[in-house]
């Protein structure tokens, strides 16, 4: 139960334990159970709304960068790692194989409160050696839902 | 032209469907729970193959049993899910749909008068293919006692010196019955005992949800007599790529291709490299499509039970059958006043067969969200004709 469990609120966290108990036939009393538990674990993290910013009045621009770090003796990347995501602004830190260690996004009002972010505070950390700022013109598609698609149900109305 | 066409196709009579289809088309706002495929496109990477033999330029005919290829993994598919073993080289005919493999399996099987056993309620075309074969169809009324699977009684019944040709239509549309590999041993030791074929249309296997679908070819004494008879359409949700297939025995085969190659040459070339890569990569797009309609069953059943509907609970294909007996109309009364009063269209049950009569298919290959908005307003009319 767990894994279908989770494939069915990580599209959609607001259904209720009575649905989703009907959904997977068991017992309201074993989802809740069993969310309970994959909250503990810390399996779920959070249950986010995922929102097409561009469609409202609110002005988000976000940025995706490349750092180049040097690896700390004794705790890796981790380190490094903690001082980049304890900044709010900071949406996600990843920890990346290739050409660049990290790779983070940032979303702020302006391209302005970006560029500091990225010359004051992320350029003067100390295992910082470069960094790579690509700005997101457009989002195509965000956690596997793809924006703006209208689908018409092109099948013929009856058949065998 | 005065001069008559065909008696024999003049006499087929036209689909039940067909009429109610006129009447829905009509209707422009109406949700429908009538179709028999699939609402998930295929999934990405089998298109993406079908553009990229398209690219390539893969243009031509295939040689008129598929492509080796395709057979080769249609045999590696069949050992692996149904635990069946056929050789790609002579037991295996890609077919231009299952219908295809239905209708020239018929022919290739059958002499004028033979009679031709075919349990109703069932898929629409057994029975005028058997007809156009120059076969007697014999038909079964299923019971819903019986969860409408065919017990070994009733086929003993419809036996007689002439039987040819049994049609082993499970998992079960309309009904979303499914045979046990019980029921199936019981139903085997009869066909092996009066010595007829078999004719197993397993379109919807791979939609199973209590347990893995059980092939009646698997069973000892079975492949031998044989037509096991599975495509593309339902299980990739591939109904627009026209590919299916048959396995039998070389001599019914060579029979069968004789027929493809006169009619139809081979099935469609695209599709068949698409299909491909549906057997070689597709097992996790499966599982996620069943676990998805198998959500959607629950849900369904569920709500029948708290609305009070009469309906057994099916374990296949993607449809329910609820008995609307209770409310004194005909299928098709039932299924046209809920049209016109709530504006959804389900597909009265007698379209299968006169067994079918009491009953509705509703499908379930659409999103939760419209089966909710039907759920609905199926309690809400049905609350209506019971304060009468």
């Amino acid at each position: 139960m767990r894994d279908e469990l989770l494939s069915l609120i990580e599209k959609n966290s607001r259904m209720g334990l009575d649905e989703l108990s009907v959904l997977l036939g068991v017992k309201e009393i074993e989802v809740a159970q069993e969310l309970a538990k994959l909250e503990e674990e810390g399996i779920i993290c959070g249950y986010h709304t995922l929102i097409n910013w561009d469609k409202t009045s609110i002005e988000k621009v976000t940025a995706l960068i490349e750092v180049k770090v040097t690896p700390q003796r004794g705790q890796g990347f981790d380190r490094i790692a903690e001082r980049v995501y304890n900044y709010p602004e900071v949406k996600s830190v990843y920890l990346i194989s290739g050409g660049y260690d990290l790779l983070v996004t940032l979303e702020e009002k302006t391209l302005k409160e970006i560029a500091s972010f990225v010359s004051d505070k992320l350029s003067t950390l100390d295992s910082v050696l470069s960094t790579a700022t690509h700005f997101i013109l457009k989002k195509y598609k965000d956690h596997g839902t793809i924006f703006d698609k209208k689908r018409e149900d092109e099948r013929e109305v009856i058949s065998p | 032209m005065t001069k008559p066409l065909s008696k024999t196709v003049e006499g087929l009579k036209p689909s039940g469907i067909r009429k109610f289809f006129d009447l829905v088309s009509e209707m422009k706002d109406a949700i429908s729970l009538g179709v028999g495929e699939p609402d998930f496109d295929t999934p990405w990477h089998i298109r993406d193959e079908g553009i990229f033999a398209l690219e390539k330029g893969k243009t031509f005919y295939t040689s008129n049993a598929g492509l080796k290829e395709l057979r080769e993994e249609i045999c590696n598919y069949l050992k692996r899910r149904q635990n069946v073993s056929y050789n790609p080289n002579e037991e295996v005919l890609v077919t231009v749909g299952g219908s295809e493999a239905i209708d020239i399996g018929l022919r290739a099987l059958v002499n004028p008068g033979d009679e031709v056993i075919i349990p109703q309620p069932s898929y629409v075309s057994y029975e005028p293919c058997a007809v156009l074969a120059g076969a007697k169809p014999v038909i079964i009324d299923l019971k819903a006692e019986n969860e409408f699977r065919l017990t070994a009684e009733e086929l003993r019944g419809a036996i007689t010196d002439k039987t040819k040709v049994l049609i082993l239509p499970f998992p079960n549309n309309p009904t979303g019955a499914v045979m046990t590999r019980r029921d199936l041993e019981e139903i085997a030791k009869i066909v092996i005992e009066n010595d007829i074929y078999v004719m197993s249309d397993e379109i919807y296997a791979e939609l199973t949800y209590n347990g893995e679908h059980v092939s009646i070819a698997s069973l000892e004494g079975m492949k031998e007599r044989t037509i096991l008879i599975n495509g593309f359409s339902k299980a990739y949700a591939m109904t627009g790529w026209r590919l299916g297939y048959a396995c039998a025995p070389k001599a019914i085969i060579s029979q069968m291709t004789k027929i493809h190659q006169f009619a139809i040459m081979c099935a469609p070339t695209t599709s068949q490299y698409a299909a491909v890569e549906a057997l070689k990569n597709g097992d996790n797009d499966v599982k996620e499509m069943r676990q998805a309609y198998n959500q959607r069953r629950r849900f369904l059943i569920n709500a029948f039970k708290q609305m009070g509907l009469d309906c057994f609970e099916p374990f296949g294909a993607f449809y329910v059958f609820p008995c609307i007996k209770e409310f004194g109309m005909t299928s098709e009364e039932f299924a046209t006043r809920f049209l016109e009063e709530e504006k959804v269209a389900v597909v009265p049950g007698n379209a299968f067969g006169e067994s079918g009569e009491g009953f509705v298919r509703i499908s379930y290959a659409y999103s939760l969200e419209n089966l909710k908005v039907a759920v609905d307003r199926l309690g809400h009319f049905i609350e209506k004709l019971r304060a009468g």
